[in-house]
């Protein structure tokens, strides 16, 4: 186990290195001079040429890659030349709204999700599967906007129990802060059970054909049993592969419902920085995000570990 | 075959519809097990007996349909609710499938398999549970026991994992063991241990057993009765010694005949059966063998022999042109 932690640790090294490549080359390679957007109306040729050699942009584009590189290994990921923050301050204060914006959909999500999945596969081709296999298709096509919409309509317009937009720190209002984070989080769940559900039924439906299911039910263990300890775990391999991609993708902010909910997350952050040509706040944002993505799936590797001793052993 | 059968088979009727039409697996099949009793059901693949012994355990394929009785212990497991069913498998009616890589949960200890079982139909604690699971898989032969209860399938070898379904099938001191192919997927040097195990196990525990196999040699020794199936359907039926004395249906002559004989001189052709079993979801007309049996005539292709009794009463066959000949029995 030590070995495969190991292991895996140390792939994580080249993939953070291309990311950070990535990431920086988006600075060069976006339109637009970067002392000219700073400078705005006092640019100067000279003030152009001051500002270029004291961020050091007339250097080569590796040089600056190393220097930027050297700065972020110090913990420097810079600071926004507009707002005056620093990268890390502009995270701390998105990266929790996100995060408990994926959190609390990813729990709603898996809890329609699994339950549904696991009656579906045992009854799998009954007319209670039909429907809801019917149903999760077409969930799958509803865009988040618009369901986002019909959300607020219903229950922040029509039956007012929850305020369409805005936000309140937790730590300031604990029940305040998950009112207005109930519409954002039902809206991302209801986008995302289908495909949890739709992946889970047909593994579990694959895994009931199997010869140790057989055998479990030659043995006179109860139905429940057989579902949930016998036939569960083997399946849930993939459901954990899309959780954690999900997971990933959410810790960049959910950029339609954030601003539709006027949330102050991540998604919001960056879509400011585009729009301001923030390339500082940019740049470090995507990398911190992109590296908690690495992150998710590398603690998904574990997972699988933990599913699956054949993978724990190094068998598979 | 005895008065007080603990399993009786009663025209046993399984139709799987297939994309090509209707399969019917097996045939209106008859069969009895005594208690104590060993029962070998032999023939080539496809012919039907795995899906029996599915029929009797009531594991069919959702789509399967099954008529006719399946009598174990005075109940009729067909009829039987699921919840009786459930407390009856794994209890009193056990079964060791044929590839022990497949039937064993990959993700579920060793330990776990064991003790679940134990613990559903045994009222006993974890430490009692735990307790008998160790001195089941050193019954069946496993060493260091106590270690392998927290080690999963893939750390034991082809064998190991048929001893450990083995002690599942046993735990619960089954009155009647089904052992479908219980060797085929096991290495040669395996197998004879494999079954000397089941046979010991089967005397010692006084336990029925149903020994489901392709290989007629495997029953020679190891059974009290023998069916032969063909097609779906049990085309000879015999006490096993009477059997290997005097076998009378030609599918069987054929079946012993296509074992491979260590005696025989280098290079000599098997003779196996030519041809291939009728397509099932296409009955034929006549006896099923007839297109591959060489002593078959005129009738044996427009009418279907009834299973019937020869000179003795325990000796049915379903065949009108009977061997005449003894057959050497293989050593």
């Amino acid at each position: 186990m030590a070995f495969f932690l190991a292991q895996r640790l140390l792939y994580l090294v080249p993939v953070l290195i291309a990311v950070s490549l990535l990431t920086f080359s988006i600075s060069s390679l976006l339109p637009g001079d970067l002392a000219m957007t700073i400078l705005a109306d006092q640019a100067t040729p000279e003030n152009l040429a001051a500002l270029r050699r004291d961020m050091g942009l007339d250097q080569p584009l590796w040089q600056r890659y190393f220097t930027w590189l050297g700065h972020i290994m110090q913990g420097d990921f810079g600071r926004s030349f507009r707002t005056g923050q620093t990268v890390l301050q502009a995270l701390a204060e998105r990266l929790p709204v996100s995060i408990e914006l994926m959190l609390l959909a990813q729990l709603g999500a898996l809890s329609i999700g699994v339950p549904l999945a696991i009656v579906c596969a045992a009854r799998s081709g009954g007319p209670f599967d039909r429907f809801m296999t019917g149903t999760a298709f077409a969930m799958l096509s509803v865009p988040t906007f618009l369901s986002a919409i019909l959300l607020i309509y219903l229950f922040a317009v029509e039956l007012r129990w929850l305020p369409a937009t805005g936000y309140v720190p937790f730590a300031e209002d604990p029940l305040g802060n998950l009112r207005f984070m109930v519409l954002p989080a039902m809206t991302l769940a209801l986008a995302e059970w289908p495909g949890i559900m739709r992946i889970l039924r047909s593994d579990m439906i694959a895994t009931l054909q199997e010869d140790f299911i057989s055998l479990a039910k030659a043995k006179g263990l109860t139905p429940a049993r057989i579902l949930f300890v016998h036939a569960l775990k083997p399946s849930s391999l993939t459901l954990v592969t899309i959780t954690g991609i999900n997971i990933g993708r959410l810790i960049g902010g959910a950029l339609i419902v954030e601003t539709i909910f006027a949330l102050p997350g991540i998604g919001r952050l960056l879509v400011g920085a585009i729009l301001t040509r923030d390339l500082i706040i940019l740049q470090g944002v995507v990398l911190l995000v992109a590296a908690g993505f690495v992150i998710v799936n590398f603690i998904v590797d574990l997972l699988y570990a933990v599913l699956d001793p054949r993978i724990r052993h190094g068998h598979a | 075959m005895t008065d007080r059968a603990l399993l009786s088979v009663e025209e046993v009727l399984v139709d799987l519809p297939t994309p090509r039409g209707n399969l019917r697996a097996v045939d209106r099949v008859n069969l009895t097990v005594g208690a104590g009793q060993t029962l070998g059901v032999v023939g080539e693949s496809g012919c039907g007996k795995t899906m029996l012994s599915r029929a009797i355990l009531q594991l069919l394929p959702k789509k399967a349909k099954l008529q006719g009785r399946v009598m174990f212990d005075g109940q009729d497991l067909v009829s039987l609710d699921r919840e009786s069913l459930r407390k009856l498998r794994g209890r009193s009616l056990a079964v060791v499938f044929q590839d022990p890589m497949t039937s064993l949960n990959p993700v579920l200890t060793i330990g776990t398999q064991l003790i679940e079982t134990l613990q559903e139909h045994l009222e006993l604690d974890l430490a009692a549970a735990r307790k008998r699971s160790v001195e089941l898989l050193a019954a069946v032969g496993i060493p260091a026991p106590d270690q392998r209860l927290t080690q999963y399938p893939h750390q034991l070898s082809g064998g190991m994992r048929q001893r450990v379904a083995i002690a599942i099938a046993l735990s619960c001191e089954p009155k009647l063991l089904i052992a479908d192919e219980p060797t085929t997927a096991l290495d040669v040097t395996i197998q004879a241990q494999i079954l000397d195990l089941l046979a010991r196990e089967q005397r010692r525990r006084h336990m029925a057993m149903i020994l489901i196999t392709h290989d007629l040699g495997v029953v020679a020794g190891r059974t009290d009765e023998v069916a032969v199936m063909y097609a779906g359907r049990v085309v000879e039926r015999a006490p096993t010694p009477a059997l290997f004395k005097k076998m009378r249906m030609p599918y069987t002559e054929a079946l012993l005949a296509a074992i491979p004989k260590l005696d025989a001189a280098p290079h000599t052709v098997l003779p196996a059966i030519s041809g291939r079993p009728p397509d099932p979801t296409r009955p034929i007309k006549g006896c099923s063998f007839s297109p591959r049996c060489r002593y078959a005539v005129a009738r044996c292709h427009g009418e279907k022999p009834e299973l019937t009794e020869a000179e003795t009463p325990a000796h049915q066959y379903a065949c009108f042109h009977p061997i005449e000949m003894p057959v050497a029995v293989p050593a």
